[in-house]
C-alpha cells in the first residue's frame, strides 16, 4: 500500500498483548495471525474465532433521497430491503462503465436509513462516488462515516452459542441469518461474516468492543488474524476486493453475477448498460476456482490450458488447511468449466489442477476434490 | 522471545549454520525467521549436487498465505538435503534447530568465519 503511518483499531494494544504478528493491510497495522494461523483456521472450523476487522468502515446512510441514491448506485437492489429492517445484502457497486468500485454489505436500518460496511482500501473513493452522485441529482442524503466506530467478527459453529452466552447480549437464536439488529445504543450486532460458517459480526462504538473481545476470549474464543481470515473466505470462495476483483472487472468476470439485480426493468443503476451488454455479447472471462494436485498457487501465477496455453491468472491462492491442498481462484477464458482440466505455473514449473465451483468447503466438508481422491 | 544457540552462526537473512567438521556446514532457518513466517505448510530445499550462492535465493518456504525465498548463507555445493522435512514442514516450526534442518553445504572451512555470532544475530533479529 501507500507509505506513511499506519493507522491501528482500538484493539491494537489487546492485539500486542495477545501475541499478535501484525501486517500492514489496506493502510492499516493489522494482526497477522496469534502464532498460528492454522490453529486459528481450525478454531473457526471447528468452534469459534474472533477477528478485528476495524479497518473496515461503517457509514450509515440516512434521508428522503438515501434509498433513491441506492437504488442509483448499487448493482443490488435495496428494494429487497423494504420493510425488512435489520435485513443484509451483498452488493457489488459499479462505475458507470461496469467495473467494480467495492463490495459491500447493506443493512436496511429503520426511518429509510441504510447502514453500509465497505472495504477499508476503497471506503475513501466510495463516500466521493456516492455523494458526488446525490449532489449532481439534489438528492437529500445524510452520510455519517461512523469512524468512532469498530468491527468484531466471531466465526464458527459454536460462535452464536458463545456470543449469546455473554452478559447483557441477546440470544442469537431469534436472529435469522443473514440479518442485524440493534443491542443497545452504539451497538449493531449482525448474523454475517467472510468466513463460510454461521457466526456474529459486531458493530459499534470502539470502547464498547474492547470489554466484549475479553469475554468472549474468556468463553475460548480464539483469537485470529487476516491470515487465518484469508484462508477461511477462500475455501468458502468468497472473493476479496483488490484481488479477486477491482474497477477493471465486472461483476459477470468475478463470479459475482448474483449481486446484480435486473428484476426491476426501470431501474438503471450504474454500470447496467455494460452488464446488459456483455451478457448479450457473451462472458469472455470468467472467475473459476482450482484444485491443485499438488503445490501451492499464488496471486499473478499463470493458468495454462493442458497443452500449455496461457487461459489466466490466480488472482487468489493459498494452502487450503481444510483441503490440505493448494486452492484458487483464477480469472480464464471463457469455456473451462468444473472438471476442465488445467495447469498452474508455479516458479516455471506447470503442476496440474482441476476447475472447481467454489465453495471448496462447507458445512464441514470438502465440496471439491482432486480427481484421484474421490471415492476414498 | 526467539532462542539463538550460541554454538550455531546465523545469516542477516535469518539462517542458521551449524559447523559439522572437514567444511561441512548445515543449514536451516532461525526461531526467529519461523515466527515470521508463521505456520510453514511447504519446504523445498536444494538438491545435493547443487552449487549455492551465498545470500541467494536456493529453495521456497510457504506458509499458508505467501511464498518466501529461502537464502543460502554460504556459497557450496549441496551434499545432503532433509529428505523428512518436504513431508513435515511443520518441524521448521516445531523444531527449527533441529528435525527442522534444510541441507548441508560443503565449503572452504574459513566461511564459518563470515557468519554472525550468536550475539549479532541477536542485535539484528532487534531483542
Amino acid at each position: 500500500m501507500t507509505g506513511g503511518a499506519l493507522q491501528e483499531t482500538s484493539l491494537h494494544g489487546w492485539h500486542l498483548a495477545h501475541g499478535a504478528r501484525m501486517a500492514a493491510f489496506a493502510g492499516w497495522e493489522m494482526p497477522l495471525h496469534y502464532g498460528s494461523a492454522l490453529t486459528e483456521h481450525a478454531a473457526v472450523r471447528q468452534d469459534a474465532g474472533l477477528f478485528d476487522v476495524s479497518h473496515m468502515m461503517v457509514l450509515d446512510l440516512e434521508g428522503p433521497d438515501a434509498r433513491r441514491l441506492l437504488r442509483l448506485a448499487l448493482a443490488n437492489d435495496v428494494a429487497r430491503l423494504d420493510g425488512r429492517p435489520g435485513k443484509a445484502l451483498y452488493t457489488t457497486l459499479l462505475q458507470e462503465d461496469g467495473g467494480i468500485l467495492d463490495d459491500l454489505m447493506v443493512y436496511a436500518l429503520d426511518g429509510n436509513r441504510y447502514r453500509l460496511v465497505l472495504n477499508a482500501s476503497q471506503s475513501a473513493e466510495d463516500q466521493v462516488h456516492l455523494r458526488h452522485l446525490a449532489e449532481v441529482r439534489g438528492w437529500e442524503a445524510g452520510f455519517r462515516p461512523r469512524t468512532d466506530w469498530g468491527i468484531l467478527a466471531c466465526q464458527g459453529p459454536g460462535a452464536c452459542a458463545r456470543f449469546s452466552g455473554l452478559l447483557g447480549m441477546p440470544d442469537l437464536d431469534v436472529l435469522p441469518r443473514f440479518t442485524g439488529m440493534a443491542a443497545g445504543p452504539g451497538l449493531f450486532i449482525a448474523r454475517t461474516g467472510y468466513t463460510g460458517e454461521d457466526g456474529v459480526e459486531i458493530l459499534g462504538f470502539s470502547e464498547k468492543l474492547l470489554p466484549l473481545a475479553d469475554a468472549l476470549l474468556s468463553s475460548g474464543v480464539q483469537p485470529a488474524g487476516l491470515a487465518a481470515r484469508d484462508s477461511l473466505r477462500l475455501e468458502a470462495g468468497l472473493k476479496l476486493y483488490g484481488q479477486d476483483m477491482d474497477s477493471g472487472d465486472t461483476p459477470d468476470r468475478s463470479a459475482l453475477s448474483a449481486t446484480v439485480d435486473l428484476n426491476d426493468p426501470g431501474r438503471e443503476f450504474l454500470g447496467r448498460e455494460t452488464v446488459l451488454w456483455e451478457r448479450q455479447q457473451g462472458i469472455a472471462w470468467k472467475l473459476v476456482g482450482l484444485v491443485l494436485e499438488e503445490g501451492i498457487p499464488r496471486h499473478g501465477y499463470p493458468v495454462l490450458s493442458a497443452c500449455g496455453e496461457l487461459l489466466g491468472t490466480v488472482t487468489s491462492g493459498l494452502f487450503s488447511p481444510s483441503l490440505r491442498r493448494g486452492i484458487a481462484l483464477a480469472r480464464v477464458v471463457a469455456g473451462y468449466g468444473p472438471g476442465a482440466r488445467v495447469q498452474v505455473s508455479i516458479r516455471g514449473q506447470a503442476h496440474r489442477a482441476m476447475v472447481v465451483n467454489p465453495p471448496f468447503w462447507r458445512n464441514g466438508q470438502a465440496q471439491a476434490f482432486y480427481p484421484q481422491e474421490q471415492g476414498q | 522471545m526467539s532462542r539463538i544457540p550460541e554454538n550455531l552462526r546465523y545469516s542477516d537473512t535469518h539462517e542458521w549454520v551449524e559447523d559439522l567438521g572437514n567444511g561441512r556446514f548445515r543449514i536451516g532457518i532461525t526461531d526467529h525467521a519461523q515466527e515470521l513466517l508463521g505456520d510453514v505448510v511447504y519446504v523445498e530445499g536444494p538438491e545435493p549436487g547443487r552449487i549455492v550462492v551465498a545470500g541467494e535465493p536456493c529453495g521456497v518456504l510457504e506458509s499458508v498465505k505467501a511464498a518466501s525465498d529461502l537464502f543460502s548463507p554460504l556459497s557450496g555445493q549441496v551434499i545432503e538435503q532433509n529428505a523428512e522435512v518436504a513431508g513435515n514442514p511443520q518441524w521448521l516450526n516445531e523444531d527449527p534447530y533441529g528435525k527442522g534442518w534444510i541441507f548441508v553445504v560443503e565449503t572452504g572451512a574459513e566461511a564459518w568465519n563470515r557468519l554472525l555470532d550468536s550475539a549479532a544475530y541477536l542485535a539484528l533479529a532487534g531483542q
